[in-house]
């Protein structure tokens, strides 16, 4: 009786979006009397950061501070239509409306500043700090708020822009399957270290460490919550969750926290990740998306670290200790 | 029906609850306080974790009038007027949230925990928070960000 | 966490100003002071609260429903039964005209699985709406159940949807699962050095997100209401209870966009409808949200997905034939199933380079609750499989399981088996780095390998595809000749709609004593549309196109 260490390798790709493509997104996006600006959406923030993304990407295509953009979602009567929050698809298909819908906004802003500064809008730029600037020139330049001011009350200009981004809807040929699922795939390889007690059955995840290609890292950090929190959603998967223990049997179905196991924070191993980055050719700045890939490697890695670790193929999820003692078992001719 | 009197996060407040009404339900539905969660009303996920005289309880499982005539601390309690808890900054600069349904329930846990051990070990913080499930962050930034206030706070102090 | 930027530098700018910064969330203050409002945060007086008797049977015909005892509880306002809805079954994909119409929102005189809702209470008070639940008395036949896909695929296996009239959903009007095929697999696996099979089975699992879902719905001055939700899509659900309350959409004012956690959970578009119904019946605002223990229990989980993996494999490592049966547990209703078996037949064969694929996606019913979309949706299942075999088949042939992956990796250039050619893989790359990180020794070859060279020329190629259409046992398909649809022109390939037309054998509603007559409707009633008639087929063999789940709406 012992406990035994073992190494497994997966590696993945992940569909951007939903399959067939056909679900567009849509952003608003319009600047106050004074220069801040609104991003209107439906899309729905889940815990992801879709609200911080969008924000994220309307201030970069925009050139104005973080500070200066607020995200607004969801309300069906203000928000453009988002197909939803799903299929990977939030960063990729509602991070190009938005961006779409800032660019849009953005040559109004700088056609008003390019009025006012009596030159052509093609020699502005944004500072990035409120102020619209002639290129090679900074003293020549104007604020942000006064030339929405001027927008509004003299001008009669409304700064504002529409984004619009679908995948086009594919065919599929029902013979062959052929067909275009989607425009771009994320990829990870991921490497999962285990300790299993011949005895007890039971699987210790004792590292996780993995590449994640994701096009482009949008936030550092909203990319590490999601490929943390994905991992341990993995582990979770692989060695605890079940809705249904003896599928296909339905009995014993667990209807609390107490009963549907997870991992605890005591459970939960170093995660160590690089981040590799070969955009999109249709991504917003070449992004991806995560949110859902991350929850896969883990799976297949465990169980297959299991194997190097004991000798025994997990081949029905989840793998407890209980399923682990009996292959066990029917492998020393038990 | 009983008149329930109690100091919630500081303030003198009354309400009428019901026979056999949780502290959950008369603080969300009859002090207008929702910070508390309501996540499984089975005391399994410490969303609802409240401070009751400093001790963390689950509220879905307390009855409303324990809380009589005692102090009543949620999430909304932990900030000094606009100024934010040690915990509060330390989970916003960790990352420590992302759907944000468990934050409430998990700060007040560690509150208690530091309120108790302005030092503790992570496997203390671990302990501390074991009661409080998070479907989204995988624990890890939560406990940074608990013994990240730890220190931070460790640091005014000294 | 590392950013390798050395990677692929030649195909990106790192010039942005903020895209990459570690930009704190806009969320995070209301999350951490506990000020974020969730739908369940909204303060509303005068609210009823809803709550459904479930089925304790798996399979059952319902004799009878007696609610007396219900409605002389206490606070109890009113019951809701499959009389009172407005359009007795709806499948949420119907709105983009794919699919069947599978699925009524109360049990239609039947249950097909344990936990489908039969009547709704509405009370002044949670806990009164959850007594009368309890005395609700509910009259069963039970009827024998199916719990395993390949068993439900059985001739004389229980029928568990008379909406689906069959135990599978038949993909395109006439094809049985939805297929990859791309070579020739069989003579690939006759060939091949060794062939590995596999048998891979998922476990159905909860999303657990710690807000369960739910809806408050208020009835608003402008004679609209406002539904405060925890959708993840939020037209997708404005859209499907319009559909289901047959009123138009924007009598409908839906709030939300502030989750607390979804994985997918929260598509279904489960309460808004009923709560929905409810307040347009009693003109109250109505909160309908799921216990722990229906959301554990009564909610979709990812479906379990049962996969067979056949390889044909070379003494080199290189992986020339991988022949899939992929099964998709649906459980009672299709909910997005049929989508998701698509999507799983277009992840196969993972991210390699495989000269003959062969896939066959099953969506298939069961008496369980319905599965639905969960992260990873028709990804998760397979890739467990798929990894899980390669390693198998590492193992099998004696090479390191990383140099196998490089060695079949899909590179730039190269066709895939749903007749795509590939760019920008990153596979390569990625076991790469993951290989560094591990300490994990790799050939000379294998590190200096690149997604970015050996693809394209042979690998491009389409090869010579036998047709082989696979049908259940038993089925004889319909025989139907399905009309070449091209894109944009509307969806013509699932099979005709049967609309809600009653069920054979049984006038719906059956053991409903009395029910309250319908509320006024403003719209005129819509008609089902007639079930399309099969139309000949103008395409020549083996190039008949269909167009996709969501083209435009067919009138």
């Amino acid at each position: 009786m012992a406990k035994h260490r073992g190494r497994g390798v997966a590696s993945v790709n992940y569909p951007i979006g939903m399959n067939l493509g056909g679900d567009p997104s849509q952003a608003l996006v319009h600047a106050t009397p004074t220069g801040k600006f609104v991003v209107a959406l439906s899309s729905i923030d889940l815990g992801q950061g879709m609200k911080s993304v969008t924000r994220q990407l309307a201030a970069e295509t925009l050139g104005v501070p973080i500070e200066d953009v607020f995200v607004d979602t969801a309300d069906s009567d203000t928000g453009p239509h988002c197909m939803g929050s799903f299929a990977s698809r939030g960063t990729h298909r509602a991070g190009n409306a938005v961006i779409a819908a800032a660019k849009e906004a953005k040559e109004v802003l700088l056609e008003v500043a390019a009025e006012e500064l009596e030159v052509d809008p093609k020699d502005l730029e944004l500072d990035g700090r409120g102020k619209v600037q002639v290129k090679g020139a900074p003293s020549r330049a104007i604020s942000v708020r006064e030339v929405a001011q001027r927008a509004h009350f003299k001008r009669g200009r409304s700064i504002s822009g529409r984004g619009m981004f679908l995948v086009p809807p594919s065919d599929v040929d029902p013979e062959t399957g052929e067909m275009n699922p989607v425009t771009t795939y994320a990829h990870a390889c991921m490497v999962a270290e285990v300790e299993v007690d011949d005895e007890t059955g039971e699987v210790t995840v004792l590292s996780l460490k993995a590449a994640y290609e994701i096009g482009r890292a949008l936030n550092v950090k909203l990319v590490e919550q999601q490929l943390v929190g994905g991992a341990w959603m993995g582990i979770s998967h692989a060695l605890y969750e079940t809705a249904e223990p003896y599928y296909p049997d339905r009995a014993h179905g667990p209807t609390d926290f107490n009963e549907y196991l997870m991992p605890g924070p005591g459970d939960m191993c170093p995660v160590e990740i690089e981040i590799l980055e070969r955009p999109a050719l249709d991504g917003p700045y070449g992004a991806k998306g995560i949110g859902e890939m991350c929850a896969t490697p883990p799976i297949p890695a465990i169980a297959n670290a299991i194997f190097d670790a004991v000798g025994v193929r997990m081949t029905e999820m989840p793998f407890t200790p209980e399923k682990i003692l009996r292959a066990l078992d029917a492998k020393r001719g038990r | 029906m009983r008149a329930v009197r109690l100091e919630l996060n500081g303030v003198e407040v009354a309400a009428v609850a019901e026979g056999g009404e949780t502290l959950l339900t008369l603080l969300r539905e009859r002090l207008g306080d929702t910070s508390p969660k309501a996540g499984c009303l089975q005391g399994t996920c410490g969303a609802c974790t409240v401070l009751l005289d400093g001790e963390p309880v689950l509220a879905c499982l307390t009855l409303a009038e324990l809380a009589d005539g005692r102090r009543v601390t949620t999430v909304r309690g932990l900030a000094d007027g606009p100024r934010l808890h040690p915990l509060q900054e330390a989970f916003m600069d960790g990352f420590a949230a992302q759907c944000g349904f468990c934050t409430p329930g998990m700060l007040v846990a560690a509150k208690a925990l530091l309120d108790r051990d302005p030092n503790p070990t992570r496997e203390q913080v671990i302990e501390a928070i074991s009661g409080n499930v998070c479907r989204c962050t995988g624990y890890t930034p939560i406990v940074d960000a608990i013994l990240e206030a730890a220190r931070r706070m460790a640091g005014r102090r000294g | 966490m590392r950013i390798r930027k050395e990677l692929f530098a030649d195909e990106r700018d790192d010039d942005l100003r903020l895209v990459g910064q570690p930009v704190r969330r806009q969320d995070i203050e209301g999350h951490v002071t506990g000020r974020t409002a969730f739908f369940d945060d909204h303060s509303v007086a005068g609210l009823l609260h809803l709550r459904c008797v479930r089925s304790t049977q798996h399979h059952a015909r319902i004799r009878s429903i007696d609610t007396s005892a219900a409605e002389r509880t206490p606070g109890v306002r009113r019951i809701l039964r499959w009389a009172d809805l407005p359009k007795k079954a709806h499948n949420i994909l119907t709105i983009f005209d794919f699919g069947i119409d599978d699925e009524p929102a109360l049990a239609d005189g039947k249950v097909r699985y344990k936990g489908e809702p039969i009547v709704a209470i509405l009370a002044e008070s949670r806990r009164a709406a959850d007594e009368a639940v309890a005395k609700v008395r509910v009259d069963y036949e039970p009827l024998p159940a199916v719990f395993d896909v390949e068993e439900a695929l059985k001739p004389g296996a229980p029928l568990v949807n008379e909406y689906i009239g069959r135990n599978w959903f038949r993909y395109w009007g006439d094809y049985d699962c939805q297929q990859i095929r791309f070579g020739d697999v069989e003579a690939a696996l006759r060939s091949a050095d060794l062939v590995v099979s596999g048998r891979y089975q998922m476990s159905p699992i909860e999303h657990a997100p710690l807000e369960t879902q739910g809806c408050i719905v208020v009835p608003a001055e402008d004679g609209r209401f406002t539904v405060y939700t925890c959708t993840q899509g939020l037209f997708f659900s404005l859209d499907n209870t319009a559909a289901q309350l047959k009123i138009e959409s924007n009598r409908l004012h839906f709030v939300g966009g502030t989750v607390g956690g979804g994985f997918g959970g929260k598509v279904d578009t489960v309460v808004e409808p009923l709560a929905v119904l409810a307040a347009m019946l009693t003109g109250r605002p109505v909160r309908y949200v799921f216990s722990r223990a229906e959301e554990m229990q009564v909610s979709s989980p990812r479906g379990a997905e049962r996969i067979y993996i056949e390889d044909g494999v070379m003494r080199d490592g290189r992986i020339v034939a991988r022949k899939i049966t992929h099964y998709h547990d649906a459980g009672a209703y299709s909910r997005l199933s049929t989508y998701g078996t698509i999507k799983s037949a277009a992840h196969h064969p993972g991210p390699y380079t495989i000269p003959n694929v062969w896939v066959d996606s099953w969506c298939v019913f069961t008496n369980r609750t319905p599965s639905s979309a969960m992260r990873g949706f028709g990804v998760t299942g397979g890739d467990f499989a798929l990894e899980s075999h390669m390693d198998v088949v590492a193992r099998a042939i004696g090479m390191d399981p990383m140099e196998l992956r490089i060695k079949n990796a899909y590179r730039d250039g190269d066709m895939k088996a749903h007749r795509k050619l590939t760019q920008g893989a990153a596979l390569v790359e990625c076991v790469q780095v993951a290989a560094e990180l591990a300490r994990w020794p790799l050939s000379e070859e294998a590190r200096r390998d690149s997604s970015r060279v050996g693809g394209g020329g042979e690998r491009a190629r389409i090869p010579p595809t036998p047709t082989a259409r696979t049908r259940a046992p038993g089925s004889t398909g319909t025989g139907a000749r399905v009309e070449p649809a091209r894109l944009g022109t509307g969806f013509a390939a699932s099979e005709p709609r049967r609309g809600t037309t009653p069920l054979p054998g049984w006038t719906g509603g059956a053991g409903f004593p009395s029910s309250r007559p319908e509320p006024p409707r403003r719209e005129a009633e819509r008609r089902e549309p007639p079930p399309e008639p099969p139309r000949p087929s103008t395409g020549g063999h083996g190039a008949i196109r269909f167009s996709s789940v969501f083209g435009s709406r067919r009138r």
